[in-house]
């Protein structure tokens, strides 16, 4: 299993070196709308986080990267 | 701390308030946020304001910081049936700094936060890679907590005062991996994998458990809590975001949790954003979670000392809760301001809890064991103004 694991990682970084972007960046329009942004306002984010983690036992893997594509 | 367990609430998670562009390296948007925010439901009425601000120092590097303030007046069901009514302020301030080389961002972070009855401090680092022609974002990030739990008790002056012969801590770690990909020319997936670990104090000083009464059939008497000196968790949450026509989109997100407590919760949320017009964002959502208690949570012991940790805990419990909400935008231009552009946001969600094996007991008369359940509405209301410069 590790072995697998590390071939695949091998793989991956081998691959990555030659892989040429499938979504060019003039091609980014649409990810770049302010609709698709998956956390547009992060002080609003941050306080949504904080209201679940008070009342959820739940913690971790929250949002509050993301957004946008840096291609504007 | 009061009874409501505020105790997560510093966190231990990244401090990154920015928001960093789903798979370019560059720096956060240079903006202000100023927000007021209300939870009123429970008997718990929390508000107060949030101020963010984000700005360049030099073309590589950028510095955050935010203040926060949480003022609660607490009549929650265990304050009702075990203490007295209370308020109290907590006070959160962070700064972060953001520096960027190539393709790779680099975050500190630094944060405080401070009650009447606890203190935490957490302090995080994280590395951001773009790779595969920015298509791709990988990060790497670490947090490491240091908590205070203290009490507070009667001050012969009247009020509260925190009890100087009580003092314990909580070490906290965090650990977390995220890929961002851009997918198609319209779909953005992020995937997010968290560990957290607590060693120390976990326990609320205030709470207790029930149990059954052996001298009186039908009543119940209380001893104080017992956790367990560690925790681990995991969570692993997906999201994405689907461009639609007419510039909306359709986001949602997944998230699975388990820890050593035994609790494993999912949730998942679906939002709908439609742009009208150039100034008008709406957003509808919902999202829905449910959770299984911890293996030594009991709304009820059989007898004294049941077992070698006890909780009575909701946030312990099974429970599950569902969430509507919405938010109104509105964005301006500002040509010849000192800010380039703003924004008015308004934002309403209610929640609703119920829970599975916690019982009202506010309601007496009755045998222990056989109140109803519990249950509990609450609205979240934040208003909030931004500007970009």
């Amino acid at each position: 299993m590790h072995k697998l694991t590390a071939l695949i990682v091998v793989l991956l970084c081998l691959s990555g070196c030659s892989i040429t972007p499938w979504v060019k960046p003039y091609e980014r329009a649409y990810l770049s709308e302010e609709s698709m942004k998956l956390s547009r306002d992060p002080v609003s984010s941050a306080y949504f986080n904080h209201v679940y983690q008070a009342r959820e036992s739940a913690r971790g893997a929250e949002g509050g990267e993301g957004g946008g594509c840096g291609c504007n | 701390m009061g009874v409501i367990n505020l105790r997560g609430l510093a966190g231990v998670g990244v401090i990154s308030f920015v928001c960093l562009p789903l798979t370019a390296a560059i720096l956060p948007e240079q903006r202000a946020d100023v927000l007021y925010h209300l939870y009123d439901g429970g008997g718990i009425s929390v508000g107060g304001p949030s101020v963010l601000v984000s700005k360049h120092l030099t073309q590589n590097a950028s510095m955050s910081a935010n203040y926060y303030v949480d003022s609660i007046s607490s009549a929650s069901i265990d304050v009702v049936t075990s203490a007295s009514p209370y308020e109290e302020e907590r006070k959160e301030k962070s700064v972060g700094l953001e520096l960027l080389h190539d393709n790779v961002i680099m975050n500190f972070g630094y944060k405080v936060s401070n009650e009447n009855d606890f203190d935490a401090k957490t302090s995080s680092v994280s590395i951001t890679q773009s790779m595969l022609g920015d298509l791709t974002l990988v990060r790497l990030s670490y947090a490491l907590g240091s908590d205070i739990v203290g009490r507070t008790m009667s001050s012969p002056e009247g009020g509260r005062v925190r009890d100087p012969d009580f003092s314990e801590d909580v070490r906290r770690q965090s650990y977390g991996l995220g890929i961002s990909q851009i997918v198609t020319k319209k779909l953005l997936l992020d995937f997010v994998f968290d560990t957290i670990t607590d060693e120390g104090y976990l326990n609320n000083p205030y709470r207790t458990v029930r149990y059954l009464d052996p001298n009186n059939l039908g009543a119940y008497l209380r001893e104080s809590e017992r956790y367990p000196k560690t925790r681990t968790s995991r969570a692993a949450a997906i999201r994405f975001a689907y461009y639609l026509p007419h510039r909306a989109a359709l986001k949602g997100e997944y998230r699975i949790y388990n820890d050593s407590w035994g609790i494993e919760a999912s949730h998942y949320q679906l939002a709908y954003v439609h742009p009208q017009g150039s100034q008008w964002l709406f957003e509808g959502r919902i999202r829905s979670y449910s959770q299984t208690g911890a293996n030594f949570y009991s709304d009820l012991f059989s007898r004294e000392n049941a077992q070698n940790y006890l909780a009575r805990d909701k946030e312990l419990s099974t429970f599950s809760d569902f969430t509507l909400g919405a938010t109104a935008t509105y964005n301006f231009k500002t040509p010849g301001w000192f800010i380039e552009r703003g924004s008015v946001n308004f934002s309403y969600d209610r929640v609703s809890i119920q829970y599975d094996d916690f019982r009202d007991l506010r309601v007496t008369g009755v045998n222990a064991g056989s109140e109803p359940l519990y249950n509990l509405d609450a609205e979240v209301i934040q208003f909030y103004l931004s500007a970009w410069y």
